[in-house]
């Protein structure tokens, strides 16, 4: 039996009348890998800005490794957010007049330490590591979002968080950074996705569907897991 | 000691980054610098221009007349040795001219007027304004004097006109003419031994709406042979490049150093000249602060823009865990370096300017001053880091979540 890394009780989040969350239940294992799906405006983006520390929810109760983070002070979830969470994001948002390997540093600036050596093993690890030393502009699409997720993981954060990673990107590149998440998840990282796209959220060890705010589904997948979106040689 | 190894680590990123932002984003800071540039020369321009103004206009104050007569004290004339002493006392780099004069009663057709001998180039760099018809006279013909307006009417003497002048010689008795004796008889006397006479030469006609019309104005030397006496000046007319509180000093010194003199600040100049002064360097100094308050206007927008611009650079890094005091720390670190910039830019720019000003309107030069290259360049940074505390502040506003979200 794994350990929860991440616990979600009774959670609403509420603009005016808008229920963007309503009452959510969810328990995350350590070294889980989870999709959140669902149609437009149902509250993924919500739910996993609060699971990432960007934002609080009005009710109910996060648990973070162990700590509950919905009353912290924004200082408080900088703090937690730089520790404990990797953030990809569909836009990328790369540093444009950073290079690649810069760009990575950047997380380790805020982090601790700025580390080329290790900004660069990082790199290599999404196969980038001729690509270093190239702006942004310089690069693919693709090239962009591994550089994003070689900076959301460099200071080894208990969990990956990702609204629609792949959104994006072209089939050939979805195909690579999930390749990258399926090492990840076999390394242990916590991934947890948001996305549209039917095969990056099969891919996944579990699916839950979000409808209006609620959990409308929550679907183990470990039979298939592991299986669609391989990457052909 | 990894400790430091590390710390020096960070200080390098940062620098990276700060320095990285500004020069891959060259063409978007080209404005700020330019602004700041441009407040800077200014600036560093005025501030020379503000220094070099007394002296600049003390000079050019010097050419409405003497602002200190110098007389002797007693009965005694003034020497050749008191004039070498009042020279060095003052100081040749002060002095703009030194005339000094000695006043003879001459005949012409029987008449009496007044002879001014005087070295007449001095004398023209006291007055420059003297309106001269013909021209100044010098050393080099000393028959060749100026005559002032009001005695070339009575004469009826026009340009290049020669006319007789007759006297006593010093220490010499007059011998009236005799109201019975015949013009011959009159002659005569006038043309003895201890008479002098000379034919001279009009080579300028002076107006200056003032007493000096009155006057025939010769070289000093000149009447001193006429007349067989060694120098011994009435009074010395000096143009010194002094305000009120120099020349009092002046004159305190004087008459301590030189007790044959008497000196006598011409009181009316040095004053006005002092309020003239006064109003221009206050007219500069608010010249610069209004330059220096649309300086810190201009960084103000353009760091202003630079936030708005870079909003989701700033959300970023908040979300990747950037502290607030950390990006301001960027942002202001690049503010700084564009101050240092600008104003380094400006110190250079502005003496030029500050030269082209000086050349133009006092027609001299001026001396770069190192200092202002440090002084600028402070002036600068703390105006940029002034001008942008208000859009810096603007990060703690910023949320990663709303900004990222947006496509
Ligand atoms: N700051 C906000 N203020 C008011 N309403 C908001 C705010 N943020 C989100 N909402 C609303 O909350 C609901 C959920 O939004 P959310 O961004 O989580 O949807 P989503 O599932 O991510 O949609 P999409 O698939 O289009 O990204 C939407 O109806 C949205 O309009
Ligand atoms: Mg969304």
């Amino acid at each position: 039996m794994s350990d929860k890394i991440l616990e979600l009780k009774n959670v609403s989040k509420i603009y005016g009348s808008l229920k963007a969350l309503a009452d959510i239940n969810l328990s995350v294992n350590a070294g889980d890998w989870l999709s959140i799906m669902g149609p437009s405006g149902s509250g993924k983006t919500t739910m996993i800005n609060i699971i990432g520390c960007m934002d609080t929810p009005s009710l109910g109760n996060v648990i973070l490794d162990g700590v509950d983070i919905s009353k912290e002070n924004a200082a408080n979830l900088t703090r937690i957010r730089r520790n404990k969470i990797g953030l990809i994001f569909q836009q990328f948002h790369l540093i444009s007049y950073l290079t690649a390997v810069e760009n990575v540093m950047v997380a380790q600036y805020y982090h601790s330490m700025p580390d080329e050596e290790e900004a660069m093993e990082a790199l290599a690890k999404v196969g980038l590591q001729d690509r270093a030393h190239h702006l942004p502009a310089q690069l693919s699409g693709g090239e962009q979002q591994r550089v994003c997720i070689a900076r959301a993981l460099i200071n080894s954060p208990q969990i990956l968080l990702g609204d629609e990673p792949t959104g994006n990107l072209d089939e050939e590149n979805e195909a690579i950074v999930v390749d990258i998440f399926r090492r990840l998840h076999d390394e242990g990282v916590t991934i947890i996705i948001v996305t549209h796209d039917p095969e990056v959220g099969d891919v996944a060890q579990r699916k839950i569907i979000l409808e209006h705010g609620k959990i409308v589904n929550d679907i183990d997948q470990s039979a298939t897991f592991g299986e669609a979106l391989k990457l052909r040689n | 000691m990894e400790n430091k190894q590390r710390k020096g680590s960070r200080k390098t990123f940062y620098l990276k980054m700060v320095s990285g932002s500004l020069i891959r984003r060259a063409s978007r800071l080209i404005i700020a610098v330019l602004a700041i540039a441009i407040g800077a020369t200014i600036l560093s321009g005025l501030v020379t221009i503000y220094y070099d103004i007394p002296e600049q206009l003390g000079r050019e104050f010097r050419s409405y007349g003497a602002n200190l007569i110098v007389l002797p004290r007693g009965e005694a004339k003034i020497t050749r040795d008191s004039l070498k002493s009042l020279e060095n006392l003052i100081g040749a780099n002060k002095i703009v001219g030194m005339a000094p004069y000695r006043y003879q009663t001459v005949k012409i057709n029987e008449q009496p007027y007044i002879i001014a001998g005087t070295d007449l180039a001095q004398a023209q760099k006291n007055s420059p304004f003297w309106y001269i018809e013909g021209k100044w006279g010098d050393s080099s013909d000393i028959n060749a004097v100026m005559v002032g307006h009001e005695i070339a009417q009575t004469l009826n003497l026009k340009l290049g006109d020669t006319f007789m002048i007759q006297g006593v010689k010093y220490g010499e008795q007059a011998e009236a003419s005799g109201q019975n004796l015949s013009a011959i008889e009159n002659q005569k006397r006038d043309t003895a031994r201890q008479n002098f006479h000379k034919n001279l030469k009009v080579c300028g006609i002076v107006s200056t709406g003032g007493a000096e019309e009155g006057f025939i104005f010769v070289d000093v030397d000149m009447l001193d042979d006429l007349i067989g006496d060694t120098f011994r000046a009435d009074v010395i007319e000096c143009s010194v490049v002094a305000d009120a509180n120099e020349l009092s000093l002046i004159s305190n010194k004087i008459e301590k150093e030189i007790p044959a003199l008497q000196p006598r600040a011409v009181r009316r100049l040095t004053q006005s000249q002092d309020i003239v002064l006064g109003k221009l360097q206050a007219l500069v100094l608010l010249v610069t602060v209004i330059v220096l308050i649309i300086t810190m206007i201009s960084v103000y927008t353009t760091m202003m823009a630079m936030v708005a611009e870079r909003k989701r650079e700033i959300a970023l890094k908040k979300a990747l865990g950037a502290e607030n005091k950390l990006v301001m720390s960027e942002l202001l670190g690049e503010g700084v370096l564009l101050g240092v910039i600008g104003g380094a830019v400006g110190v250079f720019l502005g003496f030029e300017f500050a030269l082209r000003v000086s050349l133009n309107v006092f027609g001299r030069g001026i001396n770069f001053q190192w200092i202002l290259i440090p002084i600028t360049i402070a002036v600068f940074v703390a105006i940029t880091v002034a001008a942008s505390i208000i859009p810096v502040r603007k990060v703690m506003d910023i949320h990663p979540a709303i900004v990222l979200k947006g496509e």
